[in-house]
């Protein structure tokens, strides 16, 4: 087992400033309202003398424009929650090492990186496109490689001797011990963690406590140390706040961008795709509008569920104004990637026939592109139905209900009319169709092929053994 | 114009269906699917509707056979595996009849929306390059429109099918082709308005389709 642990020193900071740039002058402060102290300060505002454990009174006085938030220990534990997300593509055991680190269990698919130069490089480059600059350390014991991700950058040690002596360098104020031990300690004349060792165990014990000594034991490897890993949430449930009230859609896409991107990261590390979807608008008064987003075949690609989403957002009605913007995935279906032919001919802009499809129904509705079939019944408006299944992949084999059947119109009219037209010839019938008794809609009719003065030739039909009352019910077009 | 055109660039211009030479007799390569209608067929240049272009087909009335012309193409479009779509349709595409035709009805698709929407759709399904044909009922269709779903066919390489009354014969049309309906009481003709490519003027351009 080789454990990475990336310490994220600016979690606070990062967790109440997601909106603002982190070079300006901006500090955490926490502790009861009137006596509020700094717990962490942007590099600018330490430059101006701002420091953690300063009251915030003093804090001001030093420097007036300080920008200063309480901390959120919530949005903190969101954070990290998302960053172990994030690292779930280098790792299926990452653990959550609260407050502020990661760990990451990477000798298992060192080899498949690589090596740890490259893995390392590659970290970091994928933590800076999303703008974070953590410090990492390896080695075999995550407790360890935790106090030393905290102590310095850059450590990968492989072997628990060369571990235990780099340990034995570390002071003891970033040994993660508690405030009280490092005090209680540094004030014996304790400087490094080599002192804290040679200490008599039952002496040490009994001063800083079992739960201290627990953690001295956990980073040397003595007793084992029980890490709850992170398990990625079966379902997709992410929002955004928005600071204004908003009530047209153009100014919902750029968060629907964003959420876009998390589900289809959240996706790939599933390998899974999305089949159906929904858009939350949160309104003011804790009532929301859902905008469903059914898929046709699952997809995974950011930019392709962006431009279904978006469509389908501008078709929506939106009464009151909008205070929030969710995105509820929760039928996540396997993936199976379509595979292109290598050789097929492409055309330059083609469009395959499913993302056509998606596209089509993204803009007219769910409902506007159907598919058709035929239905063994005698009766003309049962004889045919809608049919997806052709959507998506033709598989059933051919009907052939239909070999035997006289002569039937092209077009069917939505509703039977009065056939209005002087001058009309009947030019085959009649056909008597008499069925559906069984099921309440029973029909007796004598359908005839009737040629109107015009030229056209209709599908008529009089109720049966009548001669008049003809209704138009085709085209023979 | 100081470039010296390489023979075979010359000749892949000369091959284009809109450039017919004076000096030679051959016809011009126009790629068609055949209608089915031995007549037709033996008229039209090519031998059949043109792929990768708009036919325009005007009738006064619905029900004079409009359809039945273009079925047998359909139909073995549909048995090639090709897709082919009916945007805004004025009725039910009866499905039992369809398939009486010999359409495949596993890849005949049906959009329905309004006249914008429409125009859209059919834009798209002929660009796509993955449908074999699309059939429109466009009431608003304009010469701009049927301009870009003449592009938008050839760049699809797909047979654009675009029915409209017969009133549309006098305006202009960037259509392929244009062929007219004519009925009376007892039956039903065809007439060729235009047609690109050159036209054997001896043979009748109205012909009888159903009696």
């Amino acid at each position: 087992m080789l454990w990475a642990c990336l310490y994220f020193s600016d979690l606070p900071l990062r967790a109440v400033f997601e909106d603002v740039e982190l070079n300006g002058l901006c500090a955490v402060v926490d502790g009861p309202r009137q006596r509020q102290h700094i717990v962490m300060s942007t590099e600018r505002a330490q430059k101006f003398g701002v420091r953690a454990g300063q009251p915030l009174a003093a804090a001001r006085a030093i420097c007036a424009n300080v920008q200063a938030r309480t901390r959120d220990v919530a949005a903190e534990q969101r954070l990290l929650k998302s960053l172990a997300a994030w690292a779930y593509r280098f790792s299926s055991q990452v653990s959550i090492a609260e407050p502020d680190a990661l760990l990451i269990e990477i000798g298992a698919s060192l080899n498949l990186f690589g090596g740890w130069p490259k893995l390392e490089r590659r970290l970091r480059h994928a933590l800076a496109r999303i703008d974070y600059k953590p410090s990492i350390a390896a080695a075999p014991i995550p407790a360890a490689a935790r106090v030393l991700a905290g102590h310095g950058d850059n450590y990968f040690i492989e072997h628990p001797d060369p571990m235990l002596s780099a340990l034995d360098y570390i002071p003891i104020a970033k040994s993660g011990l508690s405030e009280k031990s490092v005090s209680l300690l540094y004030n014996v004349g304790l400087r490094t963690l080599r002192d804290v060792f040679a200490l008599p165990r039952p002496e040490l014990a009994r001063r800083i406590g079992p739960s201290q000594i627990d953690l001295l034991d956990r980073m040397r490897g003595r007793v084992a140390d029980l890490l709850t890993l992170y398990e990625p949430p079966p379902h997709f449930d992410n929002r955004v706040e928005l600071d204004d009230r908003v009530e047209a859609w153009p100014p919902l896409l750029f968060p629907l961008r964003r959420l876009c991107n998390e589900l289809s990261l959240f996706l790939t590390a599933r390998d899974g795709g999305v089949q159906r979807c929904d858009i939350v608008l949160d309104h003011e008064d804790r009532t929301n509008t859902r905008v469903v987003i059914e898929l046709l075949t699952p997809q995974r690609e950011a930019k392709a569920l962006y431009d279904l989403a978006r469509s389908r957002l501008e078709h929506a009605t939106i009464t009151q104004p909008v205070c929030g913007i969710a995105l509820v995935a929760k039928d996540l279906p396997e993936l199976k990637p379509r595979h292109k032919d290598l050789f097929e001919p492409r055309r330059e802009q083609g469009m395959d026939w499913p993302s056509l499809i998606e596209r089509l129904r993204a803009h007219l509705g769910d409902t506007s592109v159907r598919g058709l079939s035929d239905v063994a019944d005698h009766r003309p408006d049962r004889a045919w139905s809608f049919d997806d299944n052709s959507l998506t992949a033709p598989k059933r084999t051919p009907s052939t209900v239909t070999t035997l059947r006289p002569p039937r119109p092209i077009w069917l009219l939505h509703h039977e009319i009065p056939l209005r037209t002087a001058s009309t010839r009947i030019l085959a019938g009649p056909e008597r169709i008499e069925s559906g008794w069984w099921d309440g809609a029973d029909m007796r009719r004598d359908y005839y092929i009737v040629q109107t003065g015009e030229g056209q030739r209709a599908w008529a039909y009089v109720a049966a053994g009548c001669l008049d009352g003809w209704m138009l019910h085709g085209w023979f077009a | 114009m100081n470039a010296v055109l390489a023979p075979t660039a010359l000749d892949a211009v000369l091959q284009h269906p809109g450039i017919w030479r004076r000096s030679s007799s051959a016809q011009p390569h126009v790629r068609a699917l055949p209608t089915g209608l031995t007549d037709l067929d033996a008229v039209l240049p090519g031998g059949g509707w043109p792929c990768g272009a708009v036919s325009e087909i005007l009738c006064e009335y619905d029900g004079v056979g409009e359809l039945s012309l273009v079925m047998p193409a359909l139909a073995e479009m549909t048995q090639r595996a090709q897709r082919i779509v009916f945007v805004t349709p004025p009725y039910i595409p009866y499905a039992p009849a369809l398939a009486a035709h010999g359409v495949d009805l596993r890849y005949v698709v049906q959009i329905d929306a309004n006249p914008t929407e429409g125009a859209w759709s059919a834009e798209q399904c002929l660009r796509s390059g993955s449908c074999g044909a699309v059939l429109s009922w466009l009431p608003i269709a304009d010469y701009t429109l049927l301009r870009r779903l003449q592009l938008a066919a050839e760049s699809g390489d797909a047979l654009a099918f675009v029915f409209r009354p017969a009133k549309a014969a006098s305006k202009t049309s960037p259509a392929a082709l244009r062929l007219q309906l004519h009925t009376d009481a007892e039956q039903t003709d065809i007439e060729i308005l235009k047609c690109r490519g050159t036209i054997d003027r001896r043979k009748p351009t109205r012909l009888r389709c159903r009696a």
